[in-house]
C-alpha cells in the first residue's frame, strides 16, 4: 500500500513519455504546438509503410559478369589503339568468353614486343598460353573480383544520385548481401517513370556510321517488332566490327511508329563517361532536346573525332538505341553536343538526370518489385483505421457490459496500452504497415485476455467467499504466472518472425514484441494500482 | 456478476474419442495440404512461387470474361483473374518460373490500355518476384516456423514437464495443419501474410493450451484424492469461462477485420479467425486428453506435488 503513490507516479511518467514520443506521429497536432516545444521534440515519428502511402520496393541484382565483360572489352579497345599506335600489325584482338583476350599477331618477329607491351600496359592480364603468333591472356581473378565489387559500389552511387535528382522524400537505398541492391521509394506518384529512371543503364556512345555499300540495301524503315528479322537477314553480309542498330520513330501527325536501321561501327568513337553536364533545352521546332557538355578531356577527344570525320555521319546511341545520326559538318571544339529525338518533356528531363548521374557499370536484373499505387494505400489506411475503431469499440463495450466497473478499469489499461505502443513505435521511428496495424489489434486482444484471466480468477475467489481485498490479491497472484507463460510463448513466435521475416512481416513482429512487454506492464502495474487504490477502504463488494 | 457460463462440470474427457476422430480427419487434410506445398501443387502465392500480380482499379465496371479475353489476345492466357466487383477491381496473377525481365506487369497494363481504350484505370498495386527470392522466402518461412515451434516446446517443457511440452506442441501443430487444410479446401492462396497468420495463431493456441495446463498442474498439486481423469476435467471446467470470454473478444476483433479490413487483410484475418476457434477447441479436446495417452498416466498420477 505504501508504494501506491510511487506506482501511480510511474504510471503517469510512462503515460506522459509515451504521449511525448507519439506526438510527432500526428502531424496535425504536432504543427499546432508552439515552436519552442517543437524544437525539443523529435520531429520524426511513425512513418507509413509502402502499403499505406503507396510507393515502390525493389530488389535489383547487379549483373557482375556483364561488368567484367564490359571492362575486358574496354581493355581490348585500348590494346587495339595502342598496337596501332606502335605500328604492330595484328589480325585481330578478340574477347573470348568473359575474361579472356586472344591476340593474333601477324609477324613472328613482333610477338615478343607485343608480349612486353601487354605485360607493361595491362598488368591485370596474365599470359595463359601462347602458341606461335596466337597469344592468349586472361584477366587475373583478383582483378575480376575488384571489377565486380566496384561495379556494385558504382551502381549504388549512381542510383543514389539519380534518385536524389528525381526528388523522392526519404528514399532507402541499401546494399543487400553481395551483389543486390534494395530500393524503397515511398509515396512515388508515377512508379513506372521512377523504375525506368533507376534501371536505365544510360550508356551514351557516339558511334561512326559504317558507310559500306551493304547499308544501301537496308529498307528505309521497318515495322516495330521486325528488327531482329532484319538483323538475321543481313547477318554475315555486314562487315565484321559493325552492327545494325535502330532508331525508334513515332510520327506525331498520324501516331504511326516504326524503326530506322543504321549500320554502325561496333567500337564507339567516344563514350559518355566524359560528360560534365546534361540539360534540357528547347530545339528549333520547340521540342525538348538534351544538350550535353563534355569535360575537358572529353571535349578534346570530341574535337579530335569530329575533326577526323568531317562529312561523315555519327550516331548518338543510348543503351543500344540510336537517337539521331547527324552529319558532322565541321570540327566541333566547344565540347557540346545535342541529343534530339521524339521526347516528351518528362522523358527529356529523366534522360538529362541519368546522363548527369552517370551510367550504370552493368545492367541490373530485377529480383523483386512491389509497387503500391497511392490510391490503394489510402484505401487501406481508411479501411484499416475504420476496422480498428470498430473492433476496438466492440471489445470496450463488451468489457464494460460483462465486467462493469472492473471492465472500465481494464479499458483504461487498454488505452494506456495503445498509447504506450504508439509511443514506443514512434520513439523507434518504426514504419507502420498494414500487418503492423494487425499486430496492434492483436496486442490489444492479448491485453484483453490478460485482464479476463485476472478477473475470472478474482471472481472464483469471490465465489468461494474470500473478502474483496484477498480475492483481488489472490486473483492477480494466481493469474500472474499463467499470463507470463502465455506472453512468453507468443514472444517466442514474435522473435522468430522478427529474425526471419522481411518487410511488412518484420513490422508485424516488432509491434507484437513491443506490445507483449507493454501488456505485461499495464496489466500488473496499471490495472493492479487502480484495484489497490479502491481497496484502501475496505470494500464489501466489487463491481466485477 | 454477468456470466456466460456458471460453474460447469462437463465431461470433456469422456468425449475424447469423438474429438480424436474429428481431429484425425482435419489433420489428415492438413497433411495433404502440407505435402502439396512440398510437392509444388498447392496454391502458393507469388511471394513464394515467384511471378507477377497486378491489381487494377477501373472507373467503370469491366467483366472478368472480357478481361480474360483481352489478356488472351496479348498471349497472357496463363493469367489467373480475380475480381472485386464492389470496388471495380481486378487482380491478375501470372506465375512464372522465368525471370521477371519480360516485364509481365508492363505487358498486362499495356494489354488493358490497348483493348479497353474507353475504360480508365489506375494501377493499385503490382508486384513481381523472381523465383530466387521466392525460394528464399519459402526457406525463411520454414525456418521461422520450425524455430518458433522448437522454442515453444522447450519453454513449455521447462516450465511444466516434458509430456506437457509434447502435448502442447502436438495441439499447436494440429491447429496450424487444420487451418492449412481448410485453406487448401477453399483453394485460398498461401501467401507470406497467411504464413504470418499461421505463426500468430500458433502463439495464440499455445496461450490457450498453457492456460488450461497451468490449471491442471495447479490442481494436481492440491487435490490428491481425485483421479487424473477428474483433475483434468475439473481444470478445463474451471478455466472454461475465461477461455470462452477470451475467444469471444478475439472473435469480436477479427470479424470486422475479415469483413471490412480490405482485400489485403482479409485472408490474414480469416486464417486467424479460423485458428482462434480451432485453437480453443484443441486446447480443450486435443491437448488435455493427450496428457492421458502418455504411458502409465491413467493409473498413477503425473509427478504430483512437484
Amino acid at each position: 500500500m505504501k508504494k501506491l503513490r510511487g506506482r501511480f507516479l510511474l504510471l503517469l511518467a510512462v503515460t506522459v513519455v509515451s504521449c511525448i514520443l507519439a506526438l510527432p506521429s500526428f502531424p496535425g497536432l504536432y504543427q499546432s504546438l508552439p515552436d519552442g516545444v517543437k524544437h525539443i521534440l523529435s520531429h520524426r515519428g511513425l512513418s507509413l509503410g509502402l502499403d499505406l502511402q503507396g510507393g515502390i520496393h525493389m530488389v535489383l541484382e547487379v549483373e557482375e559478369d556483364r561488368a567484367v565483360e564490359i571492362a575486358v572489352d574496354r581493355s581490348r579497345k585500348a590494346l587495339e589503339d595502342l598496337l596501332a599506335e606502335k605500328a604492330l600489325a595484328v589480325d585481330g584482338v578478340n574477347r573470348e568468353g568473359l575474361n579472356r583476350l586472344t591476340i593474333d599477331v601477324q609477324k613472328d618477329s613482333d610477338v615478343a614486343e607485343v608480349q612486353a607491351l601487354l605485360d607493361e600496359a595491362f598488368p591485370s592480364f596474365v599470359s595463359e598460353k601462347s602458341s606461335g603468333t596466337r597469344l592468349e591472356y586472361e584477366l587475373r581473378p583478383e582483378d575480376a573480383e575488384r571489377i565486380k565489387t566496384s561495379a556494385i559500389n558504382q551502381a549504388l552511387e549512381t542510383i543514389r544520385n539519380r534518385i536524389d535528382q528525381f526528388g523522392v522524400a526519404e528514399p532507402l537505398i541499401q546494399r543487400l548481401g553481395l551483389n543486390q541492391i534494395a530500393i524503397q521509394l515511398p509515396g512515388v506518384q508515377d512508379p513506372q517513370r521512377a523504375k525506368d529512371l533507376i534501371q536505365k543503364t544510360a550508356l551514351l556512345e557516339f558511334k561512326m556510321l559504317d558507310e559500306s555499300k551493304v547499308a544501301l540495301d537496308f529498307p528505309p524503315q521497318v515495322e516495330k517488332g521486325q528488327e531482329e528479322k532484319l538483323r538475321q537477314e543481313f547477318s554475315g553480309k555486314i562487315p565484321e566490327g559493325s552492327e545494325i542498330l535502330f532508331e525508334s520513330v513515332e510520327e506525331e501527325l498520324d501516331g504511326s511508329n516504326y524503326s530506322i536501321p543504321y549500320l554502325v561501327k561496333k567500337d564507339a568513337a567516344l563514350i559518355g563517361d566524359l560528360l560534365q553536364d546534361a540539360r534540357v533545352t528547347i530545339g528549333d521546332f520547340n521540342e525538348p532536346i538534351v544538350g550535353v557538355t563534355f569535360d575537358s578531356k572529353g571535349a578534346q577527344e570530341f574535337d579530335l573525332v569530329t575533326a577526323a570525320n568531317v562529312g561523315k555521319r555519327m550516331a548518338i546511341v543510348l543503351d543500344g538505341k540510336v537517337y539521331s545520326a547527324p552529319r558532322i559538318n565541321e570540327r566541333i571544339s566547344g565540347g557540346r553536343a545535342v541529343i534530339s529525338g521524339t521526347f516528351t518533356t518528362n522523358e527529356a528531363n529523366d534522360l538529362a538526370v541519368v546522363l548527369r548521374a552517370g551510367a550504370l557499370p552493368a545492367p541490373l536484373k530485377t529480383l523483386q518489385d512491389l509497387t503500391v499505387g497511392p490510391s490503394l494505400g489510402k484505401d487501406s489506411i481508411d479501411k484499416g483505421l475504420r476496422t480498428t475503431v470498430i473492433a476496438g469499440a466492440l471489445v470496450l463495450i463488451f468489457m464494460i457490459v460483462y465486467y462493469r466497473l472492473s471492465g472500465l478499469i481494464a479499458n483504461m489499461a487498454l488505452a494506456l496500452n495503445l498509447i504506450g505502443l504508439l509511443g514506443a513505435l514512434s520513439g523507434l521511428n518504426a514504419t507502420l504497415t498494414l500487418p503492423g496495424i494487425a499486430g496492434i489489434i492483436l496486442t490489444i486482444g492479448m491485453g484483453v485476455d490478460s485482464n479476463v484471466l485476472i478477473f475470472e480468477r478474482i471472481r472464483e475467489e469471490l465465489r468461494q467467499g474470500s473478502p474483496v481485498r484477498l480475492a483481488v490479491n489472490a486473483g492477480f497472484e494466481k493469474a500472474f504466472l499463467t499470463i507470463v507463460d502465455a506472453h512468453v510463448t507468443t514472444l517466442i513466435t514474435g522473435l522468430a518472425l522478427f529474425l526471419f521475416g522481411t518487410g511488412p512481416i518484420k513490422g508485424f513482429a516488432v509491434t507484437l514484441c513491443l506490445g507483449i512487454g507493454i501488456n505485461l506492464f499495464t496489466a500488473f502495474v496499471g490495472t493492479k494500482v487502480v484495484f489497490d487504490f479502491m481497496n484502501r477502504r475496505k470494500l464489501e463488494t466489487l463491481s466485477i | 456478476m454477468m456470466e456466460i457460463l456458471g460453474k460447469t462440470s462437463v465431461d470433456f474427457m469422456g468425449k475424447r474419442n469423438i474429438a480424436f476422430a474429428v481431429s484425425g480427419v482435419l489433420v489428415a487434410l492438413g497433411l495433404v495440404a502440407a505435402f502439396g506445398i512440398l510437392l509444388g501443387w498447392a496454391n502458393l502465392g507469388i511471394d513464394f512461387a515467384g511471378g507477377t500480380a497486378v491489381q487494377l482499379k477501373f472507373d467503370q465496371p469491366l467483366g472478368i470474361e472480357e478481361a480474360r479475353k483481352a489478356l488472351q489476345a496479348h498471349s497472357l492466357s496463363e493469367a489467373e483473374l480475380q475480381e472485386f466487383p464492389q470496388d471495380q477491381k481486378i487482380l491478375i496473377r501470372v506465375k512464372t518460373h522465368t525471370t521477371i525481365e519480360d516485364e509481365i506487369s508492363k505487358q498486362i497494363i499495356e494489354a488493358f490500355q490497348a483493348e479497353f481504350p474507353n475504360h480508365g484505370f489506375v494501377v493499385d498495386s503490382s508486384s513481381s518476384i523472381g523465383p530466387t527470392i521466392g525460394k528464399k522466402l519459402q526457406e525463411d518461412a520454414l525456418i521461422a516456423i520450425l524455430l518458433s515451434l522448437v522454442g515453444i516446446i522447450l519453454y513449455v517443457a521447462v516450465r511444466f514437464e516434458f509430456r506437457f511440452g509434447v502435448a502442447a506442441a502436438i495441439a499447436t501443430f494440429h491447429d496450424v495443419l487444420v487451418v492449412l487444410g481448410i485453406y487448401f479446401l477453399l483453394n485460398k492462396e498461401i501467401t507470406l501474410l497467411v504464413v504470418t497468420a499461421l505463426l500468430t495463431l500458433a502463439g495464440y493456441s499455445l496461450t490457450d493450451t498453457v492456460v488450461v495446463f497451468d490449471r491442471i498442474r495447479e490442481n494436481l498439486r492440491r487435490r490428491r484424492r481425485e483421479t487424473v481423469f477428474e483433475i483434468i476435467n475439473n481444470g478445463i471446467n474451471q478455466v472454461l469461462s475465461r477461455t470462452l470470454v477470451t475467444t469471444l473478444t478475439v472473435v469480436l476483433v477479427l470479424v470486422p477485420l475479415t469483413l471490412w479490413g480490405g482485400e489485403v487483410l482479409h485472408d490474414f484475418s480469416l486464417a486467424l479467425l479460423l485458428g482462434v476457434i480451432v485453437g480453443t477447441y484443441s486446447s480443450i479436446f486435443v491437448a488435455s486428453p493427450l496428457l492421458l495417452l502418455w504411458p502409465g498416466a491413467e493409473g498413477k498420477l503425473l509427478s504430483r506435488g512437484r
